[in-house]
């Protein structure tokens, strides 16, 4: 399957432009997702992408035809309008944030879906292909579209490497930041208004009701991997590429698959993969240093053991019975071998003894727990 | 009206309660989304058990699709306990990948399977008369009509039972773990509801808009009043009559009914959110405008009281100390005559004996952080209140 | 010039400030001289965090005004180093302990320009005097709160101000740590630099610092340690009678 997509993606020029425009969709998504996520604004992005459907229709009805920048210009202001209603709810009133997201989110989009039953009934219908604003269809990019990405995509990108510095002191300490001199709203205003136009870039691609995972995912598994803001900007950039350019063979070969789910579930397994298996965050790496400690907790617990009976001995090496060790629980063959290799004990047949090491690591152990 | 007609709206407003009571209890403990990450994710559950049964309204569905719904809270508590994204990014990936599971479900079975992605986004209610029980050849009525009914009878009776440890644990989840109720029993409890209900809900509605009609009533109604009695019952009316309003609004311009419902519900809180006594947006502007005032009048006041010497209480350097603008100085003054608070004599400003009695009480007030007791003065001594 | 009287660093006039035109501070008249090291106390909601904040513009005062070195604090930037409570940032963001340090060469950098090998032997030199060099890698969550702390206050040694603003450096540290810092802070007295600071354990008070404001909404008593910080000043703030309980150490 894959050699017969890329085979296509040789000669088939409508692919190559859709393959490069969710290629470009994934990457801003991510990079400018990094910053959505480090500000504690993850399910924003959801509030404007459902927000923005109302526009897309109330653009489509004064107009009359699907011009598609038209339309996104619509997404654009609705998604800003719903962002100012977030921020008056949550200013205004004692409603928390969570609230203020939903009951903008879930009206805006029901007006939205009013607007587009309407639409539909009209008796001009050129109205086909609204609904791949639900989900995305990538197969309706056109190389203009993709143009327009590139350009904002661009911007974004220079805008970023332009104000990196004030970018990441706003995100880290906002208060600092203001202390020397910065104005903290206009930074602010710009990172938002990045992440809506990213939301707006998406819909035609993802679609309004998945366009959130797209700037979280690729991000959220990214900072598994680093410690740097740099590397994690990157790195979100490159899953999303990645993401959109899977997603969209996957949809493409499968007949009919809207792209939207399928780019969301392929970034989901990034999500996953990273959860369990970065080597800095991951919970396999977690898991695997708790039992570690727990096994050392263990040997350490059999040598104070040993030490107790030993201290009672003029000379520390001289030999027990292992059979001594019965009415203690904790050890077993193979902790008393891993003792051994350790050089903490010495083994002789059914006897032991604790080496000069072995007592004072033992010794010390009490010390510290004193 | 026909009868069809009756029943629709029956069933919107059945749905609408069976929303609205959990939805308290959502934007109370501030959960909302929540209910926006459930009515999502029940996607996959509900094709896996249309697979299972192919009948939208049958048990095993609502089994399924629950399952679904609380399994999603479960995820998004296990991934934000292991502290490796914030909270609500945790949200923010789960119910996206379980919906796009359910979307590919129906996409790579579309032959078999006559479930539409829209049908469970969007909902139709307008069909639901046609779909009906018959038992023994007799007609009992539409289908959703009795799967709605029972998930809302359920709902109310576990309301009532467990009435006073809803309240507890809502409001003080210490002390209900104190007093031997377990939160996480109340809140697993209420995700399940919220789960079954979102279930329950979707045909008739819509996944999507079954977040409106569980948060939005709720939030209408805590604009008004903070009383949990009055917010359940509160709640369900804006909710049965945005979804009566509603249905004649949608069948009047022959638009989506959930969407021109979710529309209705939305200019409500608009309305509300504008007009509410106390907490509305205008309310709030007057408060803030006159607290603006009293506090600058306050401020002025003890100033005047805390300074011995003439300087700084000259009339014509009091910008100069306070740093205010002469405009805003001189409205101050004013007032402060207009209550008898001071009187200026020779350019030098001094309080009068009541000027003198409000202050130090107020100095008292505010140095023990009595916020009340200043109220309570300053509704005695401003003249302009009330 | 006359060496007698001290220059007034921070001088603070009539400023009110309030949280949703709740006050928070009222009337404060406060002028802190050049050169003391200086604690505020007082109890919780006393607002002394407002006070630092509101000194460095951060929240919008009601009425009022305040003056560094006579001039407004808008045109003083320079001479002004400010520590925020350590609670007060997520730690688990993505970055290094020299990383955050050098964000206080960013004052001074301006917009856009990129902190260059200047900027970095500055940091490096601030991570050496709290004794952080060897962290200077380590991402800050695998830090202890006592090292959290040094990086907080090496990136206003960085700025190399001439008044430091520290909001409870000694919250959630160890014994170690806290000896360090108050080390750094005293030196940094003996250069000639005022340090204000938000402080908590009363005991140690009259130890690490000079000079002390005793605030509760109001400010109740400004001055040398020696001369103010008494029982009468103790109990005017808290409102509990501190006769007993300061002599005899049950704080």
């Amino acid at each position: 399957m894959i050699k017969e997509y890329l085979d296509l993606l040789m000669v088939d020029y409508t692919l190559q432009i859709i393959t490069l425009g969710t290629a470009v969709l994934g990457a801003v998504c991510g990079m400018l997702g990094s910053f959505a996520v480090l500000r504690k604004q993850s399910l924003l992005g959801d509030a404007i992408s459902h927000a923005s459907l109302p526009g897309i229709a109330i653009v489509f009805l004064v107009l009359g035809v699907k011009n598609n920048n038209g339309l996104l210009l619509g997404a654009l202001l609705s998604g800003l309008i719903a962002a100012i209603f977030i921020k008056g709810i949550i200013s205004k009133t004692h409603l928390k944030s969570d609230t203020a997201l939903g009951i903008v989110l879930s009206t805006f989009f029901g007006f939205g879906m009013l607007l587009l039953t309407y639409i539909q009934k009209l008796p001009n219908a050129n109205q086909s292909g609204l609904e791949k604003y639900l989900f995305g269809q990538a197969a309706t990019l056109l190389a203009s579209d993709v143009w327009l990405m590139s350009t904002i995509a661009t911007i974004a990108l220079l805008v970023v490497l332009l104000f990196w510095k004030e970018f990441k002191m706003v995100l880290f300490d906002a208060d600092y930041t203001k202390t020397l001199g910065f104005n903290v709203k206009f930074i602010d205003t710009l990172i938002t208004s990045f992440i809506v136009i990213a939301i707006v870039m998406g819909l035609q691609t993802v679609g309004v009701v998945l366009m959130s995972a797209m700037l979280l995912a690729p991000a959220a598994a990214a900072r598994q991997w680093t410690n740097s803001l740099a590397k994690m900007v990157l790195l979100a950039g490159l899953f999303g590429a990645v993401s959109g350019v899977l997603g969209t063979a996957v949809s493409a070969s499968a007949n009919n698959l809207s792209t939207g789910p399928v780019i969301v579930l392929i970034a989901t397994l990034f999500v996953v993969f990273s959860f369990v298996f970065s080597p800095i965050r991951g919970l396999l790496f977690k898991q695997i240093k708790l039992w570690k400690n727990r096994n050392d907790l263990k040997l350490m617990k059999t040598l104070s053991f040993m030490y107790d009976i030993v201290k009672t001995h003029e000379n520390i090496s001289h030999p027990h019975k292992i059979q001594m060790l019965n009415n203690f629980q904790g050890y077993t063959r193979k902790s008393l071998k891993r003792l051994q290799a350790e050089d903490l004990i010495l083994l002789n047949k059914s006897n032991w003894s604790l080496t000069e090491k072995g007592f004072l690591v033992a010794k010390n152990l009490y010390s510290q727990e004193l | 009206m026909t009868s069809a007609q009756l029943e629709i709206q029956i069933i919107l407003s059945l749905v609408a309660i069976a929303c609205a009571l959990p939805g308290v209890f959502l934007v109370l403990r501030k959960m909302a989304l929540i209910s926006d990450a459930i009515s999502h994710s029940i996607l996959p559950g509900i094709v896996i058990g249309f697979f299972m049964t192919q009948d939208l309204a049958s048990p095993m569905l609502i089994l399924m699709a629950t399952l679904t719904g609380v399994l999603t809270v479960v995820l998004v508590e296990y991934i934000q306990k292991t502290g490796l994204v914030k909270e609500d990014t945790a949200i923010g990936l789960v119910f996206p990948s379980l919906f796009s599971v359910g979307v590919i479900l129906i996409a790579r079975n579309a032959g078999d399977v006559h479930l539409d992605v829209d049908a469970v986004l969007l909902g139709e209610v307008a069909f639901a008369p046609f779909d009906r029980w018959v038992y023994n050849g007799t007609d009992m009525g539409p289908k959703s009509l009795w799967m709605i009914g029972t998930i809302l009878s359920v709902t109310i009776c576990l309301l009532v039972l467990f009435y006073k440890e809803l309240k507890v644990a809502t409001f003080d989840a210490g002390l209900a773990a104190s007093l031997g109720f377990t939160p996480i029993g109340i809140h697993y409890g209420l995700m399940t509801i919220s789960s079954v209900t979102t279930v329950g809900a979707f045909d008739a509605i819509g996944a999507v808009l079954v977040v409106a009609f569980m948060i939005v009533p709720a939030a209408c109604v805590y604009l008004l009043t903070t009383n949990l009695k009055k917010l359940l019952l509160g709640a369900s009316l804006v909710g049965v009559f945005a979804s009566v309003t509603g249905y004649w609004l949608a069948h009047a311009i022959d638009a989506s009914i959930a969407g021109t419902i979710a529309t209705v519900l939305g200019l409500i809180f608009f309305l509300v959110y504008l007009f509410a006594p106390g907490k509305g947006y205008f309310s709030q502007w007057y408060k803030i405008k006159q607290q603006k005032t009293e506090v600058a009048m306050l401020v002025f006041m003890l100033h005047i009281a805390n300074h011995e010497e003439e300087k700084e209480r000259n009339i014509n350097h009091l910008q100069e100390h306070i740093n205010w603008s002469q405009q805003r100085a001189k409205k101050v003054v004013k007032l402060a005559m207009q209550n008898n608070m001071i009187e200026i004599e020779n350019e030098i400003i001094s309080l009068t004996a009541k000027g003198l009695e409000f202050t130090t009480k107020a100095v008292s007030y505010i140095s023990d952080n009595k916020n009340s007791e200043l109220e309570g003065i300053k509704q005695k001594f401003f003249l302009f209140r009330g | 010039m006359d060496d007698e009287i001290p220059k007034i660093a921070i001088a603070i006039d009539d400023l009110t400030v309030a949280y949703n035109y709740k006050p928070v501070l009222w009337d404060i008249d406060l002028q802190i001289p050049e050169g003391v090291l200086m604690a505020i106390v007082g109890p919780n909601g006393a607002g002394k965090s407002t006070l630092l904040k509101s000194i460095l513009d951060i929240i919008k005062p009601l009425a009022g005004s305040v003056t560094v070195y006579g001039k407004p604090y808008k045109k003083q930037r320079d001479l002004v180093a400010y520590v925020p409570q350590k609670g007060s940032v997520d730690w688990d963001f993505p970055t290094t302990a020299l990383d955050v340090v050098m964000m206080g060469t960013y004052g001074s950098l301006g917009w856009i320009k990129r902190p260059g090998q200047k900027e970095k032997k500055l940091a490096l030199e601030a991570l050496e005097k709290v004794g952080m060099l060897p962290f200077q890698n380590r991402q800050i969550s695998q830090l202890s709160g006592g090292q959290q702390q040094r990086i907080f206050l090496a990136r206003a040694l960085v700025q190399n101000a001439a008044i430091y603003f520290m909001d409870e450096p000694f919250q959630g540290v160890d014994a170690t740590t806290e000896k360090a810092i108050i080390q750094i802070l005293k030196e940094l007295r003996k250069a000639g630099k005022t340090v204000i600071v938000v402080h908590h354990d009363l005991q140690t008070v009259p130890e690490y610092f000079d000079w002390v404001t005793f605030l509760n909404v109001k400010k109740i008593a400004t001055g040398p340690v020696a001369q103010i910080f008494n029982d009468d000043n103790l109990t005017k703030t808290y409102g509990i009678n501190y006769k007993t309980s300061i002599t005899e150490g049950k704080l």
